[in-house]
């Protein structure tokens, strides 16, 4: 099946006349713009704990959610029905917002433009994997971690996937359909020794299928990594309080990114004027040697996609360059309020939400020093090379992150591994504080899940091993 | 409170379904059925920015072959696609592998009295009156005090819906419930920067909702009493949780002693039932009946009836959260703390979780530090449930000999949740339920403070 409207469309059972009236209905003159949302999603999970895969799951929802704009208000309404009846009444209902009676004239969906690129074609059956062959996968990630050392006692996986595919079409007479894949492996190892438990993670993923995980037999590394984590925790000592120099290792720490910037340059923020970054476009907000971007168009990437969910290709915006303050991250709506740029960010869940202005892939380019030699510069510090989740304040820009593998730095070398501690700073002053840049630019393994508004979205994060010379490490010694 | 609220009795879709599921062969089976819809407005500076309105239906179905078991969920109701929909989980839950431990729970555990719990109010608001809630909260907001400048809005919602739970043991349980809520997030600003902060209201009844104007005031009190936040040293000082972030306290041992973090390894109260966990004055229920709680359900998702029981009882850990299986799993019977997600196995969590308050009023509380932390927000995702091991992003006051001094922003709180339950020093006088989860206001003896 081609990522096309067509196929999509026939999934769906809806007809262009449908879509054309529903569209006519509510495209009253009051409203500036109006979707319809049509989205089909299956996903299943298989997860393993104990040795023995003992659950199972699987869910398929379906539905249309109909949206329209009128200045800076939006009505919307859903439904898992997708009768043209049921159709009407969204319709209506995402009207009320106009304050107009209905629209008679269908809207000619006319514009259906074939995806330039798909960033993920796929053999559908390696997304829809058989339930045995996940029970497999799982079962020798069982084995393989015990293997690494027998002080790990348990060990859990799960394998997640998601078919996804959508619908759009729109007032400006748009139509485009794209299929959206998405598998992710998780595992967790817990080890324990003389009655110290602790805990290790490792996971990722992307639009990719099972042959990604088969490959190199990537899923035994991640059982190993896993491992890895929980054993070297044994040992870990207390982590200590207060500001000083932190190195951050490249891929996942990337996090820093979303949390302190990323958000913050979302632009429903911005033009509301309730985001700490709000009037500072052009600014200096970052060191010269950071340059950040948002590429919702890497091939394969979690946080990749063909088309936003209004229809817009993705792009890659640049958000930072050499520390000045350049874009915002866009759907159509503030894309219009504002009279800046789409950048194809408009995203939801699923067809029950609304569209926001969400990340894609963010991350920070490769700078010029050798990740050694930023080790090395640093007499007394933490080095945090995995991190658990994140979290901003976008009003006043503070913002956490929490490592869950770090070590101490001492004369410039890495010694001891330290426990979790939150990371704390704020967001417009914290890329200031970056005075070395590595050549080593990685991507996250493909894990990460953003939240805004109650709505979860995958995301990518991709970071250059950095030194940050002061943010405030949230330890326990003084 | 078993009303009708649709259309269309969902009772016998479930019935129909276990019945489907037992002519392909399953052993066991059971079946949940949500339904229900949801008004949501959202209003931003005097203006109506953003409404919602849907309807929407659910069913899950967990199927056994002997102690193979698998679960699925799907919103078509058609008749074909029921059949597609049974044969595939059927599929699903003969490719996994036995697990000797699972299972329906007894028929004799199922509950078989179902009394009125005040859970569902069938008001029905208009759009213009949600609207008009929700302007009156954001306008008291900016009237209360000069300094707010800005609004992230605020936002009414109506929600009512129905659940039912059927099984092969012949279980059929439903019930209502409704729910109203009224909240806004109002943003000050001066010289030196911006800060935000909300209230809300949330009741099963809408005649029980506070009103607008009392809670954009107390946004507002919350919100400019945040500017001119600074960083402190770092040191090792008495920190006072207020009732919001108090609650987070609790979650977190709610998560702790779910059935399914013990038997795994994974928390860090493993082999504490019986144990002294906190000084004698902290006793902490769990309550399912509570009238009108926003936890409070007539039965859990495996059936089993609610009730009360003490969790935590003068310090002693008395009781984890059980479902059937994890019960299983540590030999122990189920607690009816049975949560489910539709298309989901059980799991296990709070009803109504609670710390019963103490004697002393929270500015007794506060006048008894010399120099400390009142923490009112907490961020990020720094808590460890295997090692307890706890550091979080906070924001509050600096206590000054007794008095809340100025406003403190970019500083972490760090210590560890087995530490600071033992070390808990003084409980507050001023528990109101909320949510789910409440607690009154908590003092902990000592924590590290991490900041300039």
């Amino acid at each position: 099946m081609s990522n096309n409207e067509s196929g999509a469309l026939a999934r769906f059972g809806v007809t262009d006349r449908d879509i054309e009236q529903a569209l006519g209905r509510v495209k009253v003159s009051a409203v500036d713009y109006a979707d319809l949302y049509f989205e089909y999603c299956q996903s299943e999970s298989v997860s393993m704990e104990e040795g023995i895969v003992k659950r199972a799951t699987k869910s398929v929802g379906q539905g249309v959610g109909v949206r329209a704009t009128a200045g800076e208000k939006t009505g919307f309404a859903y439904s898992d029905e997708l009768t043209p009846k049921d159709l009407n009444i969204a319709a209506d209902t995402a009207r009320y917002i106009a304050n107009s009676v209905q629209g008679t004239a269908p809207v000619p969906v006319t514009h259906r433009p074939a995806l330039v690129r798909n960033l993920y074609p796929h053999d559908r059956a390696t997304i829809e994997v058989a339930t045995r062959d996940r029970v497999t996968l799982l079962n020798a990630i069982d084995a393989e971690a015990r293997r690494y050392d027998p002080r790990i006692k348990n060990v859990m996986a799960a394998y997640n996937t998601e078919y996804k595919v959508m619908l759009v079409a729109t007032s400006d007479g748009l139509m485009v359909g794209d299929i959206q894949p998405l598998s992710r492996l998780q595992v967790t190892c817990i080890a324990e020794e003389n009655g110290n438990r602790q805990v290790g993670t490792f996971g990722g993923g992307g639009r990719i299928g099972l042959d990604y995980f088969q490959n190199d037999q990537r899923y035994l590394r991640f059982a190993r990594e896993a491992a890895r984590e929980a054993i070297l925790n044994l040992s870990a000592v207390d982590a200590p309080a207060g500001v000083m120099p932190v190195v951050l290792g490249g891929g996942w720490p990337g996090i820093l990114l979303h949390e302190a910037i990323g958000h913050g340059l979302e632009a429903d923020f911005n033009r509301k004027k309730t985001s700490a970054f709000s009037n500072l476009m052009g600014k200096k907000v970052a060191s010269d040697v950071c340059t950040i971007v948002d590429d919702g168009t890497l091939p394969f990437r979690r946080g990749s996609l063909n088309v936003d969910d209004e229809g817009t290709p993705t792009s890659r915006t640049v958000l930072i360059e050499k520390g000045i303050l350049r874009g915002y991250i866009t759907d159509k709506l503030n894309a219009r309020l504002m009279g800046i740029p789409v950048t194809g960010n408009g995203r939801r869940e699923s067809y029950q939400s609304v569209v926001l202005p969400r990340m894609t892939n963010t991350f920070m380019l490769a700078g010029e020093s050798d990740p050694q030699d930023i080790i090395k510069s640093v007499k007394k510090g933490l080095y945090a090379v995995s991190f658990g989740g994140g979290q901003v304040d976008i009003t006043n820009g503070k913002f956490v992150f929490s490592a869950s593998e770090a070590y101490l730095i001492e004369d410039g070398k890495i010694t001891r591994p330290v426990k979790g501690a939150t990371l704390i700073g704020s967001g417009p002053d914290i890329l200031k504080q970056v005075s070395m840049v590595g050549h080593d630019l990685k991507l996250d393994e493909g894990i990460g899940t953003c939240g805004k508004e109650g709505q979860s979205v995958p995301v990518g994060v991709g970071l250059p091993t950095i030194r940050i010379d002061e943010i405030t490490v949230g330890g326990t010694k003084a | 409170m078993t009303r009708m609220i649709g259309e269309q009795d969902y009772t016998t879709v479930a019935q129909d379904l276990l019945a489907r599921a037992s002519k392909q062969g399953a052993t066991a089976a059971d079946v949940m059925v949500a339904d229900g819809e949801t008004l949501s407005v959202q209003v931003r500076m005097g203006a109506v920015d953003r409404l919602t309105k849907a309807r929407e239906k659910r069913m899950g179905l967990r199927v056994f072959f002997g102690q193979r078991s698998a679960s699925a969920s799907t919103s078509d109701f058609s008749r074909d696609s029921l059949d597609r929909f049974v044969q595939e989980i059927c599929a699903l839950a003969q490719a996994v592998v036995e697990d000797p431990v699972s299972g329906l729970p007894e028929r004799g555990q199922l509950a078989t009295e179902f009394p009125e719990l005040h859970i569902h109010d069938a008001t029905k608001l208009q759009t213009d009156e949600q609207i008009a809630l929700a302007l009156r909260a954001e306008r008291a907001a900016f009237a209360a005090d000069s300094r707010i400048t800005n609004s992230e809005g605020g936002e009414c919602d109506s929600s009512s819906g129905r659940i039912i739970l059927a099984n092969s043991h012949g279980f059929l349980g439903q019930y209502a419930n409704s729910s109203f809520s009224l909240s806004v997030s109002p943003i000050a600003s001066d010289a030196a920067g911006m800060q935000r902060d909300y209230w809300y209201g949330v009741n099963r009844t809408f005649a029980k909702l506070e009103s607008p104007e009392a809670i954009g005031q107390e946004a507002t009190r919350r919100t400019v009493r945040k500017l001119g936040a600074r960083k402190v040293a770092t040191c090792r000082v008495p920190v006072i949780f207020d009732p919001e972030v108090a609650g987070s306290l609790l979650s977190h041992l709610c998560s702790a002693l779910s059935g399914y973090a013990l038997y795994k390894g994974a928390s860090f109260l493993i082999g504490q039932l019986g144990q002294q966990i906190a000084p004698d004055f902290v006793t902490i229920y769990d309550d399912g009946r509570m009238p009108g709680g926003l936890g409070t359900r007539p039965f859990d998702g495996e059936g089993l009836p609610t009730r009360k029981q003490a969790v935590v009882e003068r310090g002693r850990l008395m009781s984890y959260l059980l479902d059937t299986y994890s019960g299983k799993k540590l030999g122990l019977p189920s607690t009816g703390n049975a949560a489910r997600s539709i298309g989901e196995s059980p799991s296990a969590g709070p009803t109504n979780f609670y710390m019963v308050p103490g004697t002393t009023r929270p500015e007794d509380i506060l006048a008894s530090v010399k120099q400390g932390l009142y923490v009112t927000d907490l961020i990020g995702f720094g808590i460890n449930m295997v090692t307890g091991d706890y550091s979080r992003g906070a924001s509050g006051f600096w206590i000054e000999n007794g008095e809340l001094a100025y406003p403190v922003e970019e500083i972490t709180i760090a210590s560890n949740l087995k530490q600071m339950y033992s070390t808990m020093e003084t409980i507050g006088s001023d528990l109101v339920f909320r949510g789910r989860i409440a607690s009154p206001t908590v003092k902990i003896a000592e924590m590290m403070v991490a900041g300039n």
